[in-house]
């Protein structure tokens, strides 16, 4: 079918534009300090090696292992606390009727309005007076925060998914309310939780703003901040660069790409209701 | 009331962070807006207006409210545009189609400040090889760079904040086609209409939510871009390729001025407010003729 080959062959022109830069980093990573300053530059390495990505752990311009640690370590808390304070909630406002819930996820759904970039002078100000500035604690509670409304409309929506018949069935087959919870809500959720947690990872991961303001230290900051230290005014380390972002970007790539089929109907879900 | 009072060892986690950690620091800021900070965040007492002042006073700030303006609406209209045929096209059935979808996921789930600096390097003037690339091709004359000039690195900010709010605008035109059942597409191109027309009477309107939802994020978002601004015009001197948003941050970092800063996210808080308030009265997304 002649069109359909034409439809195939204008997508490959589309994946390429879109991969385009990606592919321009892992060619750079591949090359020598000297060859990637080369003027004018070469496309392809000459001599295509991976010793940057061995050497980039002990540069001079930041401790890269510890900005790993710092992403990881902030990431990993975030999450932990968004599904931790999003998981009672999103339950409990689509299994219960009361009076402050629909303003309780209006509230919810306002914060998705505010983003930490608007507010960093504020939060620059508070974090200096709780002494707070300069530690992980203030970016695990800010990633948390600022995420914690996608988790809690995508987490409700899933749980009013889930037939209100099922849940009292198990309560009838001697499950308490904790182990219908248990057996059935979670499960049945899974595909939420799992969608919930993915994409909270990824958007702690590539935080910029907030750590730029809150965090100091060259071994605290996370791998997007630590990134700029590679790119001074007259001299940049590209080889670098480029090798910290491709192990930056490819976990995260690859977790997306797991959720690709929820993510959409999740988004538009929290955003219309 | 009774009943909400039992919902809140529920809800009490999500108050928590939401009361410290977003209404707070709004809160504080708005508070600092009208005090006075010294360099090294002391507070020296109420200062009145005189922030705002100190704000609306700043030379740059025609051009910067400008740039804003231009930076918005330029990158969140072409986003759309793109998005609504790149949608169109991912929607058709194709041998691949799967694989330019996950290829479109690598710029979404990316680092924007990771996505920028290619750039960055790409367009430098000597070594870049996207300016060599354009040198080869007769679209640029060697030892030209582009992010050397206010203007041009700020148009090419612009195309790279389009590059990275693409993918998740066509995924939600993708979500809101999928809506759309096929017997309707097809009775409506049945009734002599043809596929143009078909396509402004029937398949535009029902998406208009959806448009809606992925407008207003993409205006949240692309107003307080900061990592495309800060890697591809950051190291330019003045502010002629700034928003209101990089401002902000040169003035909490570079100028030390917590209290100017703070009296400038209200008024960026304001501003985005009556966007996204005029938007929905103007569009009005969600009628449902």
């Amino acid at each position: 079918m002649p069109r359909r080959r034409g439809l195939s062959a204008a997508g490959a022109v589309i994946a390429a534009v879109f991969l385009a830069p990606y592919l321009v980093m892992l060619v750079g990573a591949l090359k020598t300090r000297a060859e990637i300053l080369r003027v004018p530059p070469t496309y392809l390495p000459a001599d295509p090696s991976p010793g940057n990505f061995v050497t980039m752990w002990g540069t001079p311009e930041t401790p890269l292992p510890q900005n790993l640690l710092s992403s990881v370590v902030i990431s990993v808390c975030a999450t932990a606390l968004v599904l931790a304070a999003a998981l009672p909630a999103a339950y409990y406002t689509a299994r219960f009727r009361f009076r402050l819930r629909l303003p309780f996820l209006l509230l919810v759904l306002v914060t998705q309005l505010l983003q930490p970039t608007v507010l960093a002078a504020g939060l620059f100000r508070e974090f200096a007076v709780l002494g707070l500035l300069d530690t992980w604690a203030a970016m695990i509670l800010v990633n948390a925060a600022f995420n914690l409304s996608f988790a809690v409309w995508i987490l409700h929506s899933f749980f009013s998914a889930v037939p209100r018949e099922l849940e009292e069935a198990a309560w009838l087959d001697g499950c308490g309310r904790l182990g219908a919870l248990r057996r059935i809500m979670l499960p049945l959720a899974r595909p939420g939780i799992v969608t919930t947690v993915i994409f909270t990872f990824i958007a702690c991961w590539n935080e910029f703003a907030a750590s730029l303001v809150v965090l100091s230290s060259a071994d605290k900051v996370p791998l997007t901040v630590a990134l700029t230290r590679f790119v001074g005014q007259y001299d940049a380390a590209w080889q670098y660069v480029f090798a910290v972002s491709l192990v930056g970007i490819l976990p995260v790539v690859v977790l997306f790409a797991l959720i690709e089929r929820h993510l959409v109907s999740g988004l538009t879900a929290g955003g219309v209701k | 009331m009774r009943r909400s009072l039992a919902a809140l060892p529920c809800l009490a986690p999500c108050l928590g962070l939401i009361g410290g950690v977003v209404l707070f620091p709004a809160g504080y800021m708005v508070y600092t807006s009208f005090r006075r900070i010294s360099e090294f965040g002391v507070d020296t007492g109420p200062a009145g207006l005189g922030n705002f002042v100190a704000v609306f006073g700043r030379a740059e700030l025609p051009r910067v409210l400008a740039n804003t303006a231009v930076w918005v609406a330029g990158v969140v209209g072409l986003t759309l545009v793109l998005s609504l045929a790149l949608g169109q096209f991912l929607h058709q059935r194709f041998p691949g189609r799967r694989a330019v979808r996950l290829a479109l996921v690598v710029p979404w789930a990316a680092s924007v400040v990771m996505t920028s600096t290619v750039f960055v390097y790409g367009l430098d003037p000597f070594y870049g090889i996207i300016t060599h690339a354009l040198v080869d091709v007769g679209l640029a004359d060697p030892g030209t760079g582009p992010l050397k000039t206010p203007l041009s690195a700020f148009l090419w900010a612009m195309g790279v904040g389009v590059f990275v709010s693409v993918p998740f605008t066509t995924y939600v035109v993708l979500a809101g086609l999928a809506t759309i059942p096929r017997d309707i597409l097809e009775a409506a191109t049945m009734d002599g209409a043809g596929r143009l027309a078909a396509y402004r009477s029937v398949v535009f309107p029902m998406l208009r939510p959806a448009l809606a939802v992925a407008a207003i994020i993409n205006v949240i978002n692309v107003f307080n871009s900061l990592p495309i601004l800060r890697t591809m015009t950051g190291a330019l001197p003045g502010y002629d390729a700034d928003t209101t948003t990089s401002l902000t941050f040169k003035l909490i970092q570079a100028d030390r001025q917590v209290d100017t800063a703070s009296a400038l996210s209200v008024v960026n808080f304001l501003v985005i407010a009556a966007v996204i308030a005029g938007y929905l009265r103007v569009a009005r997304p969600m009628r449902e003729d």
